[in-house]
């Protein structure tokens, strides 16, 4: 443990940049990694080539084209709340990842006097994307926009459900809502008394798994699931307007929320932070609470959460999309009927073993 | 007995005019949706006026004429040579396809006959620019859809049929290739093997497109059953094409008219099926399309392989004079029946020229077609009636 006292505002600084940290970097190399590179591959092209070895600075060149861009507001748009919708999208996923544990001392706001129901805080400020979403569809008083923002409001509200029961059945088995607690329930755990490989609970919860994943692209927005800006009917949805720097934060929110939602979906059904026992049993001297964690940690939720993303991405350039009534019926009629039973059988097993 | 009823009525009469009163107040007022004439699903400039209620499409308008060029009159002032060059760009992805039936309309008011030779490769050439053209279709389809990296690959495969069409004339999309009595060119040496093995490439592209798209159950939910088209409707509409034959509609130029079979177009010497489908809707509009590229592809294989040998170029005069007359000469072009009707007074230019072009008609349908569909089904229903602009617009 590092034992410095800082006062109350140093604190705040600091976790106010480590809070960029957390959502920036990730974003760019997600999208540098996947959005550019393995799309091109995906799509028989080579992607950017020029800007950097290998295009890597591609998105520095951008975020510099659309920093140049005139800031348009259309003229019938309620100024205010046009200006003020991309910071609440943002806002949202800065606040899901003040709770996502990265070592075992390493969380915004974590460690002893954390919050004890991290996930249900998580899951609960990730439905503000939607008030900035239907703001941004509101007041652009465009058509394409209001059309997409009502289509995200009405998607995002649904998939919230499953979202939500997704997680009720690692929370039951876990019996904590503490993520911190959910990462160490998982590295506790054993698969029928063999606990070399913990007990990550993509394996028992498979099912809670896949509805979490399948309800995290839905609440991204991303194909199958991009009605909301369906960019071959409503040009780009809610973004329609939006130009310049506007544009960029809601850029940066969509792949950065990508990235966060990878983070909760690594912390509770991967394992988080940790890695399998048995690696640390093999290093002498290491503990799982020992600090070396707090800089292995990171790098650990990184790789967890890049081959995360790298479904999100994998699936979002395959798939054609669902018209809005028949991803809301695979909302109501498959997703939430199966998260039920899933928490039912999940809660019996818990009673029985 | 008769006053009760009487009052029961003028009850239940009150009683709905009250509720059509309610109605009339609670009424949201339509709103009215420009799809283009810019805007990425309309790839080039048509325009859809669409009044909505909610996201149902109460009426659709099309409005065209955005990018007319006027080739209709434009011809008029060009010598019969000189006109192809114009029109290969009225369906620019097929443009090979476009001349051959103003050609065969000239040959057939000058009486003459192209050698078995220019026949055979023409149908070659018609049969490429048909793969070209619905290639892309195939793909493009998957975009409006939203899964974006079939379109890829169709325009990687696609530059294999076109190198090769560029390797005979010279364009990738405007050959103006082909000639009264004949064609400019005969085949350069090795093209027959580099066709075949280009052709592979497209065998392999639809069985790409089998399994990416047609057997996937988003694309199924998003095609099967929307955009419905009856025979009778599609008749009436002077629908034509795949088009028509996904309707069931069994009826294709180049099995059925005597341009086809021989008279200016070498079917008869090849062995194909026209591919029909009783649906009707979005799906059945693509698999009739993706069962012509293969047959397209048959189509082209059958002919590299009896190509005969003679002239490439019938005896022509050197200053071309056409007889005085009128023509109309019409094939299946890749995106439906496209038509020249040439009036000639027997001067060096036409003295008029109609074109029927396939997307034109095609279009004519969507105001029927589109009412009471949903706007994200307004966008699939209108890839799937696959149209060019510049074979809308001229």
């Amino acid at each position: 443990m590092i034992a410095i006292e800082l006062a109350y505002w140093q604190e705040a600084i600091l976790k106010l940049l480590l809070g960029f940290a957390i959502v920036l970097p990730p974003a760019g190399i997600t999208v540098y990694l996947y959005l550019f590179k393995m799309v091109s591959f995906m799509q028989s092209r080579l992607g950017p080539m020029e800007a950097g070895p290998y295009g890597s600075l591609q998105l520095v060149a951008e975020i510099g084209k659309w920093a140049q861009k005139e800031d348009i507001f259309p003229t019938k748009a309620d100024r205010f709340v046009y200006a003020a919708a991309p910071f609440v999208v943002l806002i949202s996923t800065f606040l899901l990842v003040l709770v996502v544990p990265f070592g075992p001392d390493l969380a915004i706001i974590g460690g002893e006097n954390g919050v004890d129901t991290g996930i249900f805080f998580a899951l609960a400020v990730s439905s503000i994307s939607v008030i900035g979403i239907l703001m941004a569809g509101w007041a652009s008083a465009s058509k394409y926009s209001l059309l997409g923002g009502l289509r995200a409001a009405g998607q995002l509200i649904a998939y919230e459900l499953p979202l939500v029961l997704a997680v009720v059945g690692v929370v039951i088995q876990a019996g904590t809502l503490s993520m911190q607690g959910i990462v160490s329930a998982q590295y506790e755990g054993e698969i029928f008394g063999f606990g070399g490989f913990g007990n990550p609970y993509f394996l028992t919860q498979f099912v809670g798994f896949m509805i979490f994943l399948i309800s995290v692209q839905a609440e991204l927005a991303q194909a199958p699931f991009d009605m909301p800006v369906a960019e071959s009917e409503l040009v780009t949805g809610y973004m329609t307007e939006y130009s310049g720097m506007r544009f960029l934060l809601f850029f940066i929110g969509e792949f950065a929320t990508a990235n966060v939602f990878a983070f909760i979906a690594a912390t509770l059904f991967l394992g988080g932070w940790a890695v399998p026992p048995f690696l640390v049993d093999m290093i002498p001297g290491l503990e799982i609470d020992s600090w070396a964690f707090n800089l292995i940690g990171p790098a650990v939720m990184i790789v967890k959460m890049l081959l995360l993303t790298f479904v999100v991405y994998w699936v979002r350039f395959t798939f054609p999309r669902f018209r809005e009534d028949q991803l809301q019926r695979f909302a109501w009629k498959v997703l939430i009927p199966i998260s039920l039973v899933n928490i039912a059988v999940t809660g019996l097993l818990k009673v029985v073993f | 007995m008769t006053a009760v009823n009487d009052r029961e009525q003028l009850a239940y009469i009150a009683s709905q005019a009250a509720d059509a009163r309610v109605n009339l107040e609670l009424e949201a007022e339509g709103m009215t949706l420009n799809i283009g004439p810019q805007h990425p699903a309309t790839h080039g400039t048509l325009r859809i006026v669409l009044e909505l209620d909610g996201e149902q499409v109460i009426k659709a308008d099309p409005v065209m004429g955005y990018m007319h060029r006027g080739y209709e009159k434009l011809v008029e002032v060009r010598t019969y040579p000189q006109v192809t060059t114009l029109i290969n760009r009225i369906d620019w992805l097929s443009g090979f396809a476009n001349e051959v039936p103003f050609i065969l309309a000239a040959e057939k008011l000058m009486e003459i006959e192209a050698p078995e030779r220019a026949k055979h490769i023409r149908t070659l050439l018609f049969e490429m620019s048909r793969i070209a053209n619905v290639t892309l279709f195939l793909g493009d389809m998957a975009v409006q859809l939203g899964a974006v990296s079939p379109v890829f690959y169709a325009f990687r495969d696609r530059e294999y049929v076109l190198n090769q069409i560029e390797a005979v004339t010279g364009g990738r999309f405007h050959p103006n290739f082909d000639r009264i009595g004949g064609l400019k060119d005969d085949l350069p040496a090795g093209w027959i093997e580099d066709t075949k093995v280009a052709i592979q490439k497209i065998y392999d592209f639809c069985d790409e497109m089998e399994d990416l798209l047609v057997g996937n159950e988003i694309f199924q939910a998003r095609t099967r059953g929307i955009g419905i088209i009856p025979a009778d409707v599609a008749l009436s509409y002077g629908l034509s094409g795949a088009n028509a034959r996904a309707s069931g509609i069994d009826w294709d130029l180049r099995r059925d008219s005597d341009v086809g079979q021989g008279g200016g177009l070498a079917y008869d010497k090849v062995d194909f099926k026209v591919w029909t489908h009783p649906d009707g809707d979005s799906f059945a509009r693509y698999w009739v399309r993706l069962q012509e590229t293969r047959e397209a592809c048959s189509i082209v294989e059958q002919l590299l392989d009896t190509i005969p040998s003679g002239p490439i170029m019938a005896k022509v005069p050197r200053i071309i004079k056409v007889a005085e007359g009128e023509a109309y000469v019409a094939t299946e072009n890749p995106l439906g029946e496209m038509g020249y009707y040439v009036i000639s007074q027997g001067g060096l230019e036409p003295f008029r020229v109609k074109i029927r072009s396939a997307s034109f008609s095609n279009m004519s349908i969507t105001p029927w077609l589109l009412q009471g569909t949903y706007v994200p089904d307004v966008i699939t229903i209108l890839a799937s009636l696959y149209f060019i602009l510049g074979d809308i617009d001229r």
